[in-house]
């Protein structure tokens, strides 16, 4: 016989944390959080760097105290929480199977659940670095754990390829530690990261962004990386021959993106996003399989933990209204497409009984910009809404609300474009 | 003359112009970023986040750290072999001073995690 819990939450941190406390909040009373690492917070415990809960806790907090605001409100509930274990299956049916040492086999099932498992980051073979196969080549975040938490030292003269946020983060973490970062190459024409961290992380400290550079080759005939070759790449992400550099590292860091975490997911049959790897999301949260609500990374990749909550509290407070019933499941009334320069969006199924007042639309442009408007257009190409923003670039999320009034006078689907201002 | 900047304040990233003689700011968006212009050619500050060593804690050997307020940039190194030294044993709370006035700072190191 299957142990039941009203509320499953996959993961437990920043997302699986909000989720939960905001269920609770709204009345369901049996929470069960699952959660494969020995402690709550998730990737946050290793985030010592500050700058985050500027928007939630309007302050500026190191991601331990942010996790550690939210394990102290989850604390304060009665969720129940089981660390050490890792989820194996989750079936359509909503049964969980996980498995740890103390329970051993787990077979659980939930009235909802709420997926929260966060990303994984991208690595060497995913981009298919040539070259040798050497010691030395790891994730930026691999290494951040290693430095943060374990209190290991991962090498002296560093490389590091890509500019994500968690790359601009090792390199000044690594340059205070007494390594020397040489460079931070990255193949496109823009950073991936914020600009707060292009500044503080490597102009603070002298480091030289290298953008349309890639690594071209990694050098290492005796079991630790000796050094690499980067190339400037042409507007095809190319390598142009002669423009080779060399620099003398005995490590290279990789931030080259980040992937939703869904084997779950995707064994469970739920609808993924090709633009986000993500499940195709409702407007609160809930996936195409009824009752299985996402939210934060797993759906896609977030810039700040501030917006992660947010969205968890929706998926929490989500999972609350259809346990009781409150909620609409079943068929999109409306349906939201990228048009031009927008990469996707989160949410992209809207069904308006669900919606109160209105709907939040998270999503990521392609290019930067200056200035530009966002245009939100009906099936016949009419304007519903539009915004305006001074600078919009890829590494940075954007939101804009839509109002249920206009949207019950729309006729679907629709399409959010953002359009570039002239140059004057 | 006339420094340009992106302010650090927030995510958003304002493109600042300062002046460095009259102290103007140009291109914020907000109050603060106004202030964070200003301090930046006079006295630009940083925030340093670290770890320290933890003792007393099964599975755990690493203590988060940050210092209570900004420091002064060229004094972040300096720092970092301040708290280098620095061993603490559990118990310990958010905010519990770890090194008092680091480095000559005027500045606590605190601690960030509790264990």
């Amino acid at each position: 016989m299957a142990e039941y819990h009203d509320l499953i939450v996959v993961g437990g941190g920043p997302a699986g944390l909000a989720a939960a406390c905001a269920a609770w909040e709204k009345g369901v009373k049996d929470i069960l959080i699952l959660e494969r690492d020995k402690e709550l917070g998730g990737i946050l415990n290793q985030c010592i760097h500050n700058g985050f809960g500027l928007t939630y806790f309007k302050e500026e907090l190191t991601g331990p105290e942010y996790a550690g605001r939210f394990i102290r409100m989850l604390y304060d509930t009665g969720v129940t929480v089981r660390t050490d274990t890792m989820v194996l299956d989750i079936s359509p049916d909503r049964r969980v199977q996980a498995v740890n040492t103390h329970d051993g086999f787990l077979d659980l099932k939930a009235g909802a659940i709420v997926l929260a498992m966060g990303c994984r980051e991208r690595t060497r073979g995913a981009i298919g670095i040539p070259g040798d196969r050497p010691a030395g080549v790891l994730t930026a975040g691999a290494a951040q754990r290693y430095l943060n938490i374990e209190g290991y030292m991962v090498g002296k003269r560093v490389v590091i390829l890509g500019s994500g946020d968690i790359g601009l983060i090792m390199a000044r973490r690594m340059t205070l530690e007494g390594a020397k970062v040489l460079a931070c190459v990255e193949v496109m024409p823009y950073s991936g990261g914020l600009n707060r961290n292009i500044v503080q992380c490597l102009n603070d400290f002298d480091i030289p962004l290298y953008l349309s550079h890639t690594i071209t080759d990694i050098v290492g005939k005796h079991g630790r990386v000796e050094k690499v070759v980067v190339s400037a790449v042409d507007e095809n992400r190319a390598p142009i021959p002669g423009t080779e550099m060399e620099f003398d590292c005995d490590t290279v860091l990789l931030s080259v993106g980040l992937i939703p975490e869904n084997e779950l997911s995707r064994t469970a049959g739920i609808e993924i996003s090709p633009r986000t790897n993500g499940p195709v999301v409702f407007e609160n949260m809930e996936t195409s399989l009824p009752g299985v609500f996402a939210a934060g990374n797993v759906v896609h990749v977030h810039d700040l933990v501030d917006f992660v909550t947010a969205e968890s509290q929706r998926a929490g407070r989500a999972a609350a209204d259809y346990l009781a019933g409150r909620s609409v499941s079943g068929e999109a009334d409306l349906e939201l497409v990228c048009g031009d320069r927008v990469n996707y969006t989160v949410p992209r199924k809207l069904r308006l009984a669900n919606i109160d007042k209105a709907v939040g639309v998270f999503f990521r442009v392609n290019k930067v910009m200056e200035a530009g408007t966002i245009r939100v257009t009906d099936a016949t190409g009419a304007e519903v809404a539009a915004f305006r923003r001074e600078h919009l670039a890829p590494g940075e999320m954007e939101q804009i609300q839509l109002p249920k009034v206009l949207l019950e006078k729309t006729a679907g689907p629709i399409t959010i474009s953002v359009e570039e201002a002239k140059e004057e | 003359m006339i420094r340009k900047m992106i302010c650090i304040t927030c995510p958003r990233g304002c493109h600042l112009e300062v002046d460095t003689e009259t102290l103007a700011v140009r291109g914020n968006r907000c109050p603060k970023g106004e202030q964070y212009g200003k301090t930046e050619v006079t006295d630009p500050r940083r925030v340093l986040t670290s770890t320290v060593r933890l003792e007393g804690v099964p599975g755990a050997c690493r203590l988060p750290v940050k210092t209570a307020a900004p420091i002064p940039k060229g004094m972040l190194f300096a720092a970092m072999d301040a708290l280098n030294g620095v061993t603490v044993t559990a118990p310990v709370a958010v905010g519990q001073v770890v090194l008092s006035d680091i480095a000559g700072t005027g500045v606590d190191l605190v601690a960030c995690k509790q264990f």
